[in-house]
């Protein structure tokens, strides 16, 4: 057990110094790397600010050294200055990553919430309409992508009928009205995918264990139909979902990009996208290297849980 | 088939038995989904043919003009000499040809990336798997590190470092499938490598390089092919979506993502801009997964757990 774990938490950090050396080869990849800093809109940068960029990213050294000072600016959490408001990276990310872990945290527990309900319940009534109803949730889970589906939200919810607002995120108190409503949509389209695929693998892991030997002598004996799904057969079908919940959780990262800029809901996922139009390279590195960091995190976690879930799995 | 057993003959329970067959076989067999496909194929393969318009072709006229059956639209405006049949962008360029033409790109980047990395994936899995020991080690260290890597962020970032080009997208897209098809390809070579055959060929003094190509590799062709078919989706998913968020396909470039994206500031007044797009991207990503979890089923149950 602790040899796996020591194991697992050393591939987090090979993946970590993975994830910045191509941040680092990126930024060192096109011609000069001082082009990257220059503001956009052709604002060039004086000779005293060339001179002390260079000094600070060290690149009149070999480019080994230059990864090496780099990292150890980015450990001790010095990110660089954005380019458009010239404020310190780590400050802006603070500032903004409340409102994503708000929206991911939401999401996650709709779409668990619904997931996994619903892939029990079209594993158990395998062949009804529950199942019907719960396969065709997963296929258009599956096949629509995240932003279409944020856009057909707005297309009808907010253009046609006018119950939500289209974008943005109230801050004003109290909780309810305002600042709910503006979360239903984001979390929708954030947890659709997710909870698809919650309820594929519900399922298969329902169908797996109700079809076991143990299931059959528990019916043989004469044990009534709730207490087998319930009390036997659940537990054991759980394993699969709650290991992949800390995975789901970290995909939401990704999944954020997207659906912040389609509602332009104020967290690091729409910052991203707005320093790739702005061409604010220190900006979109930091924010990529911390969405590194709690994705690594995450997939530890995920390993964690999976040991503590499964009492067959000891290493 | 005789009808008349028993002196049943009712017409009810004929015409129920044809009913009862077509949805037999629409269940046994993906037939809409390859329908779909097809169809798709057909109009990427001849999208200039087919097109009503060109893709670039702009008519200020017909600047956000609606379908085709909207006709109170087209009698208000009867200088625009054109009729849409799926509308028009706001500069009065077709929907529909720019959706032909979208269809090339979206199926090309999704084919072109998904062979690339299958084929780098399949060559790392036999070699791992053959060979084994630190060669073995090494490469699923790799994957591990790989897959625990935010991938949508990077490729944004490296669209922004290179600039945005088609076959950027391609190689991006590439590395991100090769890593799928390794721990599984490695797997099943690891069976493989003890059966007779191949223990048999060894002694008949075969070279690796024929054993692996000859007696291992056929046997993980299904696996390889229900694999990647189950990968398609992901990638045009991923395509779209990093043309939408602006690190994709060059901007003016008619793409399903693309398309979206510009479609989505005129959502309020002209819907059809994104509503078509996305629709072929749903019915397309829908098709192919429907049709890979059916070969899956028919030709690899074991990877049902991979869903």
């Amino acid at each position: 057990m602790r040899k796996y774990l020591i194991q697992r938490f050393s591939f987090g950090i090979l993946s970590l110094i993975a994830a910045t050396l191509i941040v680092f080869v990126l930024s060192r990849a096109t011609g000069d790397p001082l082009l990257l800093y220059a503001k956009p809109g052709g604002y060039g940068m004086s000779p005293e600010q060339i001179a002390a960029l260079t000094e600070k990213l060290a690149l009149d050294k070999p480019l080994i050294v230059q990864y090496f000072i780099w990292l150890g600016r980015t450990v001790t959490g010095d990110l660089g200055k954005t380019l458009l408001a010239e404020q310190p990276v780590l400050d802006v990310i603070k500032m903004k990553i409340g409102a994503t872990f708000q929206l991911g945290l939401v999401a996650w527990v709709v779409a668990t919430a619904i997931g996994i309900p619903l892939g029990v319940l079209s594993a158990v009534k395998r062949g009804s309409v529950w199942d019907y109803i719960g396969r065709m949730f997963a296929l258009f889970g599956q096949a629509t992508p995240v932003f279409f589906i944020g856009i057909l939200g707005i297309l009808f919810f907010a253009v046609n009928l006018g119950w939500l607002d289209a974008a943005g995120r109230p801050t004003e108190k109290p909780f309810f009205p305002a600042q709910f409503k503006s979360l239903i949509m984001p979390t929708v389209a954030l947890a659709w995918l997710p909870a698809a695929s919650y309820l594929r693998i519900t399922r298969s892991a329902m169908l797996e264990v109700l079809d076991s030997e143990y299931i059959k002598l528990a019916r043989a004996k004469g044990v009534s139909q709730n207490a087998v799904i319930w009390r036997h057969a659940l537990r054991n079908a759980l394993i699969p979902p709650i290991t992949v919940s800390a995975l789901i959780l970290v995909g939401f990262l990704e999944g954020s990009v997207v659906v912040e800029a389609v509602y332009a809901w104020p967290g690091i996922g729409r910052m991203a996208v707005e320093s790739i139009h702005n061409n604010d390279f220190p900006l979109l590195t930091g924010i990529i290297l911390m969405f590194a960091v709690l994705y690594v995190a995450g997939s530890f976690l995920a390993d964690i849980a999976y040991t503590l879930v499964d009492p067959r799995i000891r290493y | 088939m005789n009808s008349n057993i028993d002196g049943i003959n009712s017409p009810a329970l004929v015409k129920e038995s044809l009913k009862t067959k077509i949805f037999y076989v629409l269940r046994r067999w993906p037939v809409i989904p390859i329908l779909v496909l097809t169809i798709m194929v057909f109009i990427a393969v001849f999208a200039p043919l087919i097109s009503p318009m060109g893709p670039k072709e702009i008519n200020l006229r017909g600047r956000a003009a609606p379908p085709f059956w909207e006709k109170e639209w087209y009698d208000a405006n009867p200088k625009n000499e054109i009729t849409y049949v799926l509308g028009a962008d706001h500069v009065g360029r077709d929907v529909l040809t720019r959706m032909f033409y979208g269809a090339r790109i979206s199926l090309a980047v999704a084919l072109i990336s998904l062979t690339a990395g299958v084929v780098i994936g399949t060559a790392i899995g036999l070699v791992a798997g053959y060979y084994g020991g630190f060669i073995d080690e090494f490469s699923m260290r790799a994957v591990d590190v790989w897959n625990a890597l935010p991938f949508l962020l990077i490729a944004i970032l490296a669209a922004v470092t290179f600039g945005q080009e088609v076959w950027i997208v391609m190689v991006l897209l590439a590395l991100v499938a090769w890593a799928g098809n390794v721990r599984n390809v490695r797997a099943e070579v690891l069976t493989l490598k003890t059966r007779d055959y191949v223990s048999l060929a060894k002694i008949a003094g075969a070279s690796d390089f024929r054993i692996l190509m000859k007696h291992i590799f056929p046997g993980v062709v299904n696996t390889i092919v229900v694999l990647a078919t189950l990968r398609v989706g992901g990638l045009i998913l991923a395509e779209a979506s990093l043309s939408f968020l602006g690190a994709g396909i060059p901007a003016q470039t008619p793409t399903w993502g693309n398309m979206i994206s510009e479609g989505r500031e005129w959502l309020s007044t002209a819907w059809w801009i994104a509503m078509f797009p996305g629709i072929s991207i749903l019915l397309v990503v829908m098709s192919v997964n429907f049709f890979g979890d059916w070969l899956r089923d028919r030709w690899d149950p074991r990877l049902r757990q991979l869903n």
